[in-house]
């Protein structure tokens, strides 16, 4: 109003009054739009309240502390933390070599145009994409059993998660040694370098903290799934930590889900306390990669 | 030593950001030959049997201490050609310089002095080049061996993302040096009077420094695998005139030790620091994709700008095109 | 690469006067090597899921009990019964229906706010919608099948809307995997919908269009082969997605077509019998192949589509 009284003629006099209709489909149109972006918030804003709420009142010391029991009151989640830490280390032991080798040949050496580089770089696209159980039926038929027969243990559910995170690790660490600029590896080449001498003196280690930060990402998705570990048969009720690689275990995510199938509405809540703490400890990770990524990323 | 603060590292990072990335080619692609404008060898060049043609004269380069010697050298990426035959000798211990328009093949020339161009797939080299008398693409030569011995300056600072100590050491380390670098670093950095900004901060990330003081970091960095050439391409077009003048000054003091080829697009500069001038151009055709650089004239630089034989040579330097 | 010279016939100095002795570097060819090794592993990886799957499933087939015509047409799917029936339509159905009711509520959602972060939101809302989004994607699938069996059947669709259904239900599951979804959906929509040139727009509301307009006339048809590249990205994870129906959706293979009832997918049905102890060789072991391979060959169709159609749109615009 105030800038049509300051002018000398009013606006809608000059350009015309905009039709109401209009105006009024332009203001729904965004509205359905806050609101169709807010649903899927809203969703886990109430997941992670209704957790909360059924899960804060279970968590203690003692239930961090001790071993799943038939009684409720007695269980606690000690062999599933223990059992989801052995496993982050195996996956990790497992994906920054692998990964990060495999992200080194298709950005630094493989000639895109051969078949056998296309094949390869198709074939990790879709990985990326099959379903985490399929990896699970793989873990068994030949992991857990078949020519590998590590049977149920640290290291057959750890190789099975890695498998699953696998493609997540190679893409994104593409995308970090793709973020250094080509003019670093010149500089480096032109110095006589090699080209091994600039990409491991130069190249890589510019590139550590996005490839960090994908690394810590992978493991904090391979310590969520369940499915895959349901298939390699990790056990449900072990009441004790693992003592090894070759130890059978359980995990978080297992436990959670052995809790919510449990009838029991008691059991239920202990799943929600359970996932309480699984979720701190993806935040922490998830945490730490943004830091490493903020702090460590080197700005071109 | 202050005068290179005025600009900010950033601000001028961001200038140049916009550049292609320098792996690609800058040089584009160009026409087929026009008949009778092809340079032209002077006779009694020893390994040369071209035919001499209309403009003999124009490629001035009797000189008898070559560190390169080119024949019908040809540049293409993929099956387009970017530059062609290119003939010439570059003196030692002088500054030789290239000119021309942008497009004309002159840094597609300076790539190949050093086997910079193996880097881009499809890079195709017709000719020779020698380097001493030795075919830098004989099937003996090691690209690796040749950048020792051939150092490079590109056209936008890019310092590694390290310490200045460590940008230094880098060369003599993976030339297989062991031990203390300290001497060699200060000698180089002296070298590209740079020591005295920054002996206080060896150990500064790089990137801290203003654009100026990185390209010369960049210049003691490839100074410090001892080079007996230096190939500088627009080492200045990314920066302000003052950092500009430190790194002319630079030149004229280098040339005692190196023989140093410039690429640059501006012509005083040119005029300013080179003994010796080629002078590119590119052959404009119907379209967008077929254009190819060439040699027009080449000689000392006194000659180029106040006398120079070729009529297109004559329009570039009195600024009516280009 | 750059070829060899042409042969000059004057004998000159030769490479080693100049440049000292050659090196041959088997080192860095090694390393090359070494590294292509681990970039084949996951060729590898992908034979041995293929040829595990292959192997059992054909065993499968070879069993007495089942017959390849029955696979694909029996209405009954009870491997684990004395009286095994092996009709793997149930699960089929079972499958299509969850991730219909999750395409249902995700392509809405997911273009949605995609087309807002892309055209509406300012860089501060986007920066707080952006990593929220992340969040969701990183909540694990287990967390979600807890919040639908607790929280979304009986409080939301039992509770607040009044609805007759069961406890365990087709219904929540799909609703849930729709949510779960969205962030795949909405953040390949959105990268198709920024990539759209801005020159594009400008153009229409140079002839007086509101953003509405722009939004829906110009951006959505131009992004529409990356829009369509996410929903079918997102259709591949509903498809794969195991947690939240095996532990919402209930466990009984139905040709029932009604979602309030409890029906059982292809992956539920994998985790529920790959969960109790099947020893290696029995059938109830096969059918879990010959059920995962089906999966594998639906997802990965659906990954070959999506990932056409996302190189469509990076032909046209980058």
């Amino acid at each position: 109003m105030t800038s049509a009284e300051a002018s000398a003629r009013p606006s809608s006099e000059v350009l015309g009054v905009p039709p109401a209709a209009r105006t009024l489909r332009d203001r729904s149109f965004i509205l359905l739009l806050g609101v169709l972006t807010s649903i899927a918030l809203i969703v886990l804003a109430v997941l992670l309240i209704d957790t909360a709420i059924d899960g804060i009142p279970q968590l203690s010391i003692s239930f961090l502390t001790s071993f799943p029991s038939a009684f409720p009151a007695k269980a606690g989640i000690e062999s599933a933390i223990t059992g989801t830490l052995w496993l982050m280390a195996v996956v990790a032991f497992v994906i920054v070599p692998l990964g990060v080798a495999s992200a080194l040949y298709l950005e630094e050496f493989a000639d895109g145009t051969r078949w056998w580089n296309r094949t390869i770089e198709v074939n990790i696209q879709n990985l990326a994409a099959v379903p985490s159980i399929v990896y699970g039926i793989l873990g068994l038929a030949y992991i857990v059993r078949g020519p590998l027969s590590l049977g149920r243990t640290v290291l057959a559910g750890g190789l099975t998660l890695a498998l699953v995170v696998l493609p997540v690790v190679i893409i994104t660490g593409r995308e970090a040694l793709r973020a250094v600029p080509p003019s670093i590896k010149e500089g480096a080449l032109a110095l006589g370098a090699t080209r091994w001498q600039a990409i491991w003196r130069q190249i890589l280690p510019a590139s550590i903290p996005g490839i960090a930060t994908g690394v810590i990402l992978s493991i904090s998705r391979a310590i969520g799934e369940t499915a895959p570990l349901i298939l390699v048969g990790a056990a449900t009720f072990v009441a004790f930590n693992p003592t090894g690689l070759d130890s059978p275990f359980t995990a978080l995510p297992l436990q959670i889900f052995s809790w919510i199938s449990q009838p029991n509405d008691e059991f239920r809540m202990l799943a929600a306390a359970a996932i309480i703490v699984l979720l701190v400890i993806l935040v922490i990770l998830n945490a730490v990669a943004i830091r490493l990524r903020n702090r460590y990323q080197q700005r071109w | 030593m202050s005068d290179d603060e005025l600009t900010p590292a950033s601000t001028l990072r961001e200038v140049s950001d916009s550049d292609s990335s320098s792996s690609e080619p800058r040089d584009e692609p160009g026409l087929p030959a026009v008949p009778g404008e092809v340079p032209a060898v002077p006779a009694g060049q020893p390994h040369a049997p071209v035919p001499v043609v209309a403009h003999a004269d124009v490629i001035d380069d009797a000189i008898d201490n070559p560190v390169f010697i080119t024949e019908k050298l040809s540049v293409s990426y993929g099956t387009a050609p970017a530059v062609l035959d290119v003939s010439l000798r570059v003196p030692e211990k002088q500054i030789t310089a290239f000119i021309g328009p942008s497009g004309c093949g002159k840094s597609t020339i300076i790539r190949c002095f050093n086997r910079m161009n193996d880097l881009i797939p499809g890079a195709h080299v017709e000719g020779t080049v020698r380097y001493h008398g030795v075919d830098l693409y004989g099937s003996d030569i090691d690209s690796v061996q040749v950048r020792k011995r051939i150092g490079m300056v590109f056209q936008k600072p890019n310092p590694f993302p390290k310490s200045i100590y460590d940008n230094i050491a880098f060369g003599p380390k993976v030339l297989g040096m062991k031990g203390s670098m300290d001497q060699i670093v200060e000698e180089a950095l002296r070298r590209a009077s740079l020591w005295d900004d920054v002996k206080d901060r060896l150990k500064d990330n790089a990137f801290g420094m203003s654009g100026g003081q990185q390209q010369r970091l960049c210049i003691a960095r490839a100074l410090a695998t001892n080079p007996d050439v230096l190939l500088m391409d627009e080492p200045c077009s990314a920066l302000d005139p003052i950092s500009t003048g430190r790194i002319e000054d630079l030149m004229h003091e280098l040339k005692e030790t190196v023989s140093i080829v410039i690429v640059t697009h501006n012509m005083q500069q040119a005029a300013r620091v080179s003994d010796r001038t080629a002078f590119f151009i590119v052959d404009m055709g119907s379209s967008e994709e077929a254009r190819i650089g060439r040699l027009v004239e080449y000689g000392p630089t006194d000659r180029i700008f106040t006398n120079p034989h070729d009529i297109r040579t004559e329009e570039y330097v009195s600024g009516k095109f280009g | 690469m750059a070829t060899p010279s042409i042969a000059s016939g004057v004998a000159g100095p030769t490479a080693e006067s100049v440049f000292g002795p050659a090196r041959r570097r088997i080192g860095e060819k090694a390393i090359a090597f070494a590294l292509f090794c681990a970039a084949a592993t996951s060729v590898v990886i992908t034979v041995g899921i293929v040829v595990s799957l292959t192997g059992e499933t054909l065993a499968f087939f070879a069993d007495d009990a089942v017959t390849a015509s029955g696979f694909l047409t029996d209405g009954q799917w009870t491997p684990l019964f004395s009286d095994p029936q092996f009709g793997i339509r149930p699960l089929v159905q079972g499958t299509l229906i969850i991730s219909g009711i999750a395409l249902i509520v995700a392509i809405p959602l997911g273009i949605g706010t995609a087309a807002f972060l892309s055209e509406y939101a300012s860089p501060r809302v986007r920066k707080a919608v952006k990593p929220t989004l992340e969040l969701l994607a990183g909540v694990p699938t287990v967390v979600f099948g807890y919040f639908a069996l607790t929280f979304f059947t009986p409080s939301v669709l039992q509770g607040f809307l009044g609805m007759d259904v069961s406890v365990f239900n087709g219904l929540a599951g799909g609703i849930i995997v729709g949510v779960l979804i969205v962030p795949t959906v909405a953040s390949v929509a959105e990268d198709a919908m920024s990539a759209v040139p801005q020159s594009l727009r400008e153009g229409a509301y140079g002839l007086g269009a509101s953003r509405r307009q722009v939004t829906v006339r110009v951006v959505v048809p131009a992004a529409l082969s990356g829009i369509t590249a996410g929903v079918v990205l997102g259709a591949s994870r509903a498809v794969g997605e195991t947690m939240v129906v095996l532990i919402a959706a209930g466990q009984v293979p139905t040709t029932s077509l009604d979602p309030r009832n409890p029906m059982e997918t292809m992956t539920a049905f994998i985790g529920a019998t790959g969960k109790g102890d099947v020893p290696t060789g029995s059938t109830g072991y096969k059918a879990i192949f010959a059920v995962g391979f089906a999966l594998f060959l639906m997802t990965l169709i659906l990954n070959m589509i999506s990932i056409r159609f996302v190189r469509r749109y990076r032909q046209v615009y980058e």
